[in-house]
């Protein structure tokens, strides 16, 4: 099992969400959250007095996949969330040991 | 400050109707259109019966005429009255309140709540008589204290054809957004216990002998009422914005900076709300300065038209110098603006006619403007929502401006056709304004400053430095503006 965090723009979510569908993954939690990489901010004036706003709004998506569906997804992710220009987010990819569902109490797999 | 010439004439029209139809009473009705003038004056001398019934008629006539006119004015002044109330709450507590950070909001809404509250009841306790009864030439007496003798009669020394509750009730929803409009420089920093106790005492030695002297019978700056520097002050630029404005100065210098500021940014924490408040501080407004007029003639018509045409210049020449300067017009720039002309407009609402108030608009927008971007950091105090640069600064222009523009066929405030204001030949009158803006400036600056001396020594002013980070709204209040997790 491999967790998969991806920060996309917010603009790509739907199309993301919907291709993910479309391969077969049946669930996923997604956070509004603000952050940067690389990317510069832009400034916003209020009465004269300029801010930089360097923490940009992003959309973060997360989800516990089985071994045969991971390269599937990073495709598709990578192919739906990219716009081409510096801010289009990053994927993150990380081991799980295990996953257990409250309900009944499955293990592994079969929980996700 | 009203004509009743039209009254007058209206009496007389229907008087002689009456004379000429009278003696033909019991006769099967002739018109009267018809009914002979001559005849009836013959008829009116021989007979002294008709003549006593001409008289008792005429006298009801004029009881209606008089009962109808109340009946008009009362109507706009009770509507103008709820009006300027709903420019405090909702309409200020919303501008001001999207102006905060978030963790300030309801503190900063609940200072205008409050007062809506606090000056009501000290209104009626004292308020209403220091402001408006008696004829000293600094303050008022105790003649009306606690609304002794304030009914349903005209006080005719102010407004003759409207009751004086009505009267009263409309002056104190002023007396009420006044103290308000300071907490826009006292924003984020000032605790509860100290503004709810400062704003009392500013209310009884700031406000009431300003609005005595300028709007007070035989007040030293009384335009119609015996003053010896007779300001022209139709709303409240010298009474409202500038006391108010002056006092904002002083308040931010003697506060300090918010912590952080100017390194932290502090943006607005919703302009959506400042949005909102804004607007329906416009549309207040024609309640403010149309019903000013004290009654629904021609006069409101004219002060409406010059506060709305005010209004749309300045958000015009604000919008337009942030353009030019930033590359962006912003919509707090326009509302700002918008406010900035109001502000402006306030005294000079029933003196000047549309075009003279575009231009006094579009001056208050550029001016503020620089004030608020240019000169406060310049000096670098922390009026934090700017209540000096648009109140004090948009006054001042306002009032001066008015002193220029003011014209008597507008108004004739100093008698049927003699001059008002300098381009009407009366230049003397920019004196005359200007005495009145100092002496707004002078008593708003000591006033202040001595209050808050007492204040600081009572409650304390400033909250805590680790209070001012976690936000008034949870260590004043105990309560947060925005619970998402509920």
């Amino acid at each position: 099992m491999m967790k998969l965090e991806a920060v996309i723009q917010p603009s790509r979510f739907e199309s993301v969400k919907d291709a993910l569908r479309e391969i077969g993954v049946e669930g996923m939690t997604v956070t509004e959250v603000r952050g940067h990489g690389r990317q510069k901010g832009h400034t916003e004036v209020y009465r004269g007095r300029e801010y930089t706003v360097d923490l940009l709004p992003k959309i973060k998506l997360e989800m516990v996949l089985p071994d045969a569906l991971v390269n599937r997804v990073v495709d598709t992710i990578l192919k739906s969330a990219k716009t081409g220009k510096i801010g289009d987010g990053k994927i993150f990819l990380s081991r799980v040991d295990e996953a257990i569902r409250i309900r009944n109490e499955e293990r592994g797999e079969n929980a996700l | 400050m009203k004509c009743r010439g039209c009254r007058c004439s209206l009496l007389f029209v229907l008087g002689s109707m009456l004379l000429a139809a009278a003696p033909l009473a019991g006769e099967p009705a002739p018109s009267l259109l018809t009914a002979n003038p001559s005849r009836a004056a013959a008829l009116f001398f021989e007979t002294p019966e008709p003549a006593q019934h001409v008289a008792e008629k005429l006298a009801e006539l004029d009881q209606r005429i008089t009962a109808a006119q109340s009946s008009a004015d009362n109507a706009w002044m009770l509507v103008s009255a709820a009006l300027v109330l709903m420019m405090t709450g909702p309409g200020l507590a919303l501008f001001y309140g999207g102006l905060v950070r978030r963790k300030n909001t309801l503190a900063i809404m609940m200072q205008s709540f409050a007062l809506m509250a606090l000056i009501t009841v000290m209104w009626a306790l004292v308020g209403y008589s220091l402001c408006f009864g008696g004829s000293g030439p600094v303050v008022g007496g105790f003649e009306h204290a606690f609304l002794r003798g304030v009914g349903a009669e005209p006080n005719p020394d102010y407004a003759g054809t409207i009751p004086q509750m009505t009267f009263m009730v409309y002056q104190l929803m002023f007396a009420v957004i006044t103290p308000a409009l300071i907490t826009g420089a006292t924003a984020e920093r000032m605790r509860f216990s100290g503004t709810v106790l400062f704003m009392v005492l500013w209310f009884l030695v700031v406000y009431a002998p300003l609005a005595h002297m300028v709007w007070g019978k035989g007040g030293l700056l009384s335009a119609s009422l015996g003053g010896k520097f007779p300001t022209l002050d139709f709303a409240g630029g010298t009474v409202v914005h500038i006391s108010s404005g002056v006092s904002a100065l002083v308040c931010a210098l003697y506060l300090g900076k918010r912590t952080g500021y100017p390194r932290q940014p502090m943006p607005p924490h919703s302009l959506v709300l400042s949005f909102i408040g804004a607007c329906l501080l416009w549309v207040g407004w024609f309640g403010f300065n149309a019903g000013s007029a004290l009654a629904a003639g021609s006069l409101a018509s004219s002060a409406f038209v010059a506060t709305h045409f005010g209004a749309a210049a300045a958000a015009l020449a604000w919008s337009a110098a942030e353009w030019i300067k930033n590359g962006r017009a912003s919509a707090l720039g326009a509302i700002s603006g918008a406010v900035a002309g109001l502000v402006a407009i306030t005294p000079a609402a029933g003196f000047v006619g549309p075009m003279p108030a575009l231009v006094i608009g579009a001056v208050a927008g550029v001016c503020c403007f620089a004030m608020v971007t240019r000169v406060k950091a310049a000096f670098g105090y922390d009026d934090a929502l700017d209540a000096f640069g648009v109140h004090g600064a948009g006054g001042t222009i306002g009032a001066l401006l008015t002193g220029v523009f003011a014209q008597q066929v507008v108004n004739p405030i100093f008698g049927v056709g003699k001059a008002v204001g300098g381009l009407d030949g009366h230049w003397g009158q920019v004196g005359n304004q200007l005495v009145g803006v100092l002496v707004a400036w002078a008593f708003a600056l000591v006033g202040t400053t001595v209050l808050l001396k007492i204040v600081d020594l009572l409650t304390g002013l400033r909250v805590p430095e680790e209070h001012e980070q976690e936000g008034l709204d949870i260590t004043q209040h105990g309560e947060e503006a925005y619970n998402l997790e509920t």
